[in-house]
């Protein structure tokens, strides 16, 4: 148990290798370890921001949906009333064609009888005036009685 | 080898000794009279050639980890020499309260270091020696902080950077002052605060190597005694002090890396 140049030797040894440690394996080392440190509370961050985002999408997209139901909604309704307005404008001109070609025909009958009733008469006239003569045996003259026949006529 | 027990726990205790013989010139000693005689100017070279192999197996391990270090997952080595550094770390942010950079990777070292010199223990005793003898060495221990040289070689550098530190913070002037007006602030104090105070500083190298040499040796001595014992006996007591061991061997390296910690932390704190 004696001191000698050992107890030199091995500080001499003890200085270098806490100088190797000191140069070449702590900063390393612990500089991956802080970088990892940073980068883990970096992770948590953005996790965190990315949980609070979610969270507003999920909201955006829930208010999204409910405007859109609503939109729906409103254009079902609409396009329901155009429908009907449609459907009731339709009938309100099919009534007026109809009656309007309702109309029309009554004129022509109307026109039709009168024409026939104009015939009539003239034939009647005719007829009555042929009927006079034969019963007269004479010829009445057309022209002189004209204003008889048309007034007979007028009132058939 | 040795014939009687004490030729025996003699021959065990004694280290491999390189030296400058008076008459021989430098020689490996063969007798402890030859270790006597080489005085001083002798070199353990067991003691040196284990200690610089632990020290090395311990910066080649962390120089691969460093090497190979990544911020992502870590592998296993990784792991381990991170595990080490956290460790040393937490223990410098909570007993050292200065700002210095020497101080942590060198409580990191103290700590692997002086663990795996302690480790040596494990081996047993007869094993190396035995080896030794048969390549032609007359002595041969192989735990190194079981030799005086090797725990107050330490030791000793632990002291110059106290000394170091004290200085440098508290200028030469600070650090006079504080060592002769502490504890009794009073002029007609100051050789007995010196005294103190020197007592004081010495007793700290003093502490720290005797402390873990001590453990380290009586240990030894216990195995080496156990290694006595007949064949039947000695698995009965030596796995029980082996195992003991798991608790003595990393303890011992913390304390001495937590009192060097402590010690040089009391020499940033400038009282003034």
């Amino acid at each position: 148990m004696n001191i000698n140049l050992t107890l030199f030797g091995q500080t001499i040894a003890f200085a270098i290798f806490v100088w190797f440690c000191m140069k070449y394996v702590w900063p390393p080392l612990t500089g991956a370890m802080q970088e990892r440190q940073k980068k883990i509370a970096e992770g948590l961050d953005a996790a965190g921001r990315a949980e609070h985002d979610l969270q507003l999408a999920q909201e955006r997209a829930a208010q999204l949906l409910r405007e859109s139901k609503e939109q729906a909604a409103a254009i079902i309704d609409r396009a329901n009333k155009t429908a009907n307005s449609i459907v009731e404008e339709a009938k309100a001109q099919a009534r007026t064609e109809g009656e309007k070609l309702i109309a029309g025909a009554k004129a022509e009958i109307d026109l039709e009888v009168n024409r026939a009733k104009d015939q009539l008469r003239a034939q009647v006239a005719a007829l009555a005036v042929a009927g006079a003569e034969k019963i007269l045996e004479s010829s009445v003259d057309g022209s002189a009685h004209n204003d008889l026949v048309a007034k007979l006529a007028s009132q058939l | 080898m040795a014939n009687t027990p004490a030729e025996y726990i003699q021959h065990h205790l004694q280290n491999l000794v390189y030296g400058a013989h008076p008459e021989k010139g430098w020689v490996i000693a063969q007798t402890p009279e030859d270790v006597k005689a080489m005085g001083f100017w002798a070199v353990h070279v067991d003691t040196m050639g284990w200690s610089l192999f632990m020290g090395l197996i311990f910066l080649f391990i962390f120089r691969l980890a460093a090497k190979k270090a990544t911020t992502g997952t870590p592998g296993g080595l990784q792991n381990m020499a991170e595990m080490c550094i956290e460790f040393v770390q937490g223990i410098v942010k909570d007993t050292f309260h200065g700002r210095n950079p020497v101080v942590a990777p060198l409580a990191l070292t103290i700590f692997v270091w002086v663990f795996l010199m302690n480790s040596l223990k494990w081996i047993p005793v007869d094993y190396i020696p035995g080896l030794a003898s048969v390549l032609g060495l007359p002595y041969f221990k192989i735990v190194p902080t079981a030799d005086p040289n090797g725990t107050f070689g330490i030791s000793l550098g632990v002291f110059i950077l106290i000394i170091f530190y004290s200085i440098k913070v508290k200028g030469l002037g600070g650090f006079t002052k504080e060592l002769s007006f502490t504890p009794f602030n009073h002029w007609a104090l100051i050789p007995f605060n010196l005294f103190l105070e020197i007592i004081g500083l010495l007793t700290k190298p003093l502490s720290l190597a005797l402390r873990l040499f001590g453990n380290m040796y009586a240990g030894e001595v216990v195995f080496i005694l156990i290694a006595l014992l007949p064949f039947y006996i000695q698995f009965g007591l030596n796995v029980p002090w082996a195992i003991f061991h798991i608790l003595v061997i990393p303890l011992q390296a913390f304390i001495f890396m937590v009192l060097t910690v402590v010690y040089l932390s009391a020499a940033h704190e400038d009282h003034h």
